[in-house]
């Protein structure tokens, strides 16, 4: 359908999902954690799933990003491996 | 032991990924999904349940079994946070500010007891000072954002939507009260045995309609049952219990949300926080 648009948001949820286990510093995790749900949910939205896409919005980019940052806030920022 | 992690991932990759050749093939006709369930719902789901909205019908009637232990998976959830994570005992180091003066007072002792009032007040360890702008925005839009959540709620059977989005959304203008002020402020309107008996109260709710069906003389869950207990039009009565469950997930998934992030960022001890 939209295909040059799929295409784009794939490359870029590849990219976020590679650099969240690649990034060292936690919080910086979180927010590419929160980027590649929201990236999700334009996927989701192009494909005509929007109640899924809703959801992807309020709870993976939204309320897990709060919980990883508060996790981050109470533990160390830095990863050991 | 990271290369027996990298093999093991690769073997839990492998073998899901050989599980997936027994699915049908995407957009396959011959499949159970497009030879009769899908087509099935889409022509009777309007006429049997007057809901415009399929995938909520599917979601709340249809497989309205399985969203009830989904609720139940999600106050589990925020049970495991309070079990694990409440601390009761009292914090160690106290802050507090003189408030005509501005001196900062630091308790080490846990006994000495000061009562925060007009003259002293409790401040947090990592304190600074709120920034106006901020608080003034969030106090504007935070009225927004829940009557956003309510919309949310009641039109999850016309629109996308339903209890989960709605719950996450109002929770999370709880959340965004402790973020622009601070947790005190939130655990001071929002108490815990308030959250505690949302939580549980929501669950009961799904249930309870359940229940209902049940003693009306149908099955388990079944709406269409509950037609002389509401004042309605039979033909609607699946829509109405779909509203009540929805709302029923809507009152969990908002009070455990709350649970989880008190918990998680005053390591149980609801004190202070981000």
């Amino acid at each position: 359908m939209l295909w040059p648009i799929d295409l784009i948001v794939l490359t870029f949820v590849i990219f976020c999902a590679i650099a969240a286990i690649t990034v060292r510093d936690l919080l910086g995790t979180a927010i590419l954690f929160s980027a590649y749900s929201f990236l999700m949910c334009l996927l989701w939205a192009v494909m005509g799933a929007v109640d899924v896409a809703f959801t992807e919005a309020s709870v993976g980019a939204g309320v897990s990003t709060v919980f990883f940052v508060a996790a981050v806030f109470r533990t160390s920022r830095r990863t050991k491996d | 032991m990271k290369f027996f992690g990298f093999v093991i991932v690769c073997l839990t990759g492998g073998l899901l990924l050989y599980g997936t050749m027994d699915l049908p093939d995407w957009g396959d006709p011959g499949s159970p999904a497009s030879t009769h369930l899908s087509d099935y719902y889409i022509e009777h789901i309007v006429e049997e349940t007057q809901v415009p909205n399929l995938v909520t019908a599917v979601l709340a009637d249809y497989r309205g079994y399985d969203t009830m232990f989904e609720t139940a998976v999600v106050f589990c959830a925020g049970l495991a946070c309070f079990l694990l994570l409440r601390d009761f005992r009292p914090g160690k180091d106290r802050y507090f500010r003189h408030v005509p003066t501005g001196v900062m007072l630091h308790f080490k002792n846990p006994d000495t007891r000061l009562v925060a009032g007009n003259e002293f007040e409790h401040m947090d360890k990592e304190w600074v000072p709120s920034d106006m702008i901020i608080k003034t925005v969030c106090r504007i839009l935070i009225p927004f954002i829940q009557i956003y959540a309510l919309y949310v709620v009641a039109h999850g059977d016309f629109s996308p939507g339903g209890g989960f989005q709605g719950g996450v959304i109002f929770g999370s203008s709880l959340i965004l009260m402790a973020i622009s002020y601070n947790l005190k402020t939130l655990v001071k309107r929002v108490t815990e045995k308030f959250l505690s008996i949302f939580a549980a109260a929501g669950v009961l709710i799904y249930v309870g309609i359940g229940v209902a069906a049940m003693l009306m003389g149908g099955h388990f869950l079944d709406y269409g049952m509950l037609a002389p207990l509401l004042p309605s039009d039979p033909g609607h009565i699946r829509a109405l219990g779909m509203l009540g469950v929805e709302i029923g997930v809507g009152i969990a998934v908002m009070a455990v949300m709350v649970i989880i992030y008190i918990n998680i960022v005053s390591e149980g001890r609801h004190d202070e926080g981000l």
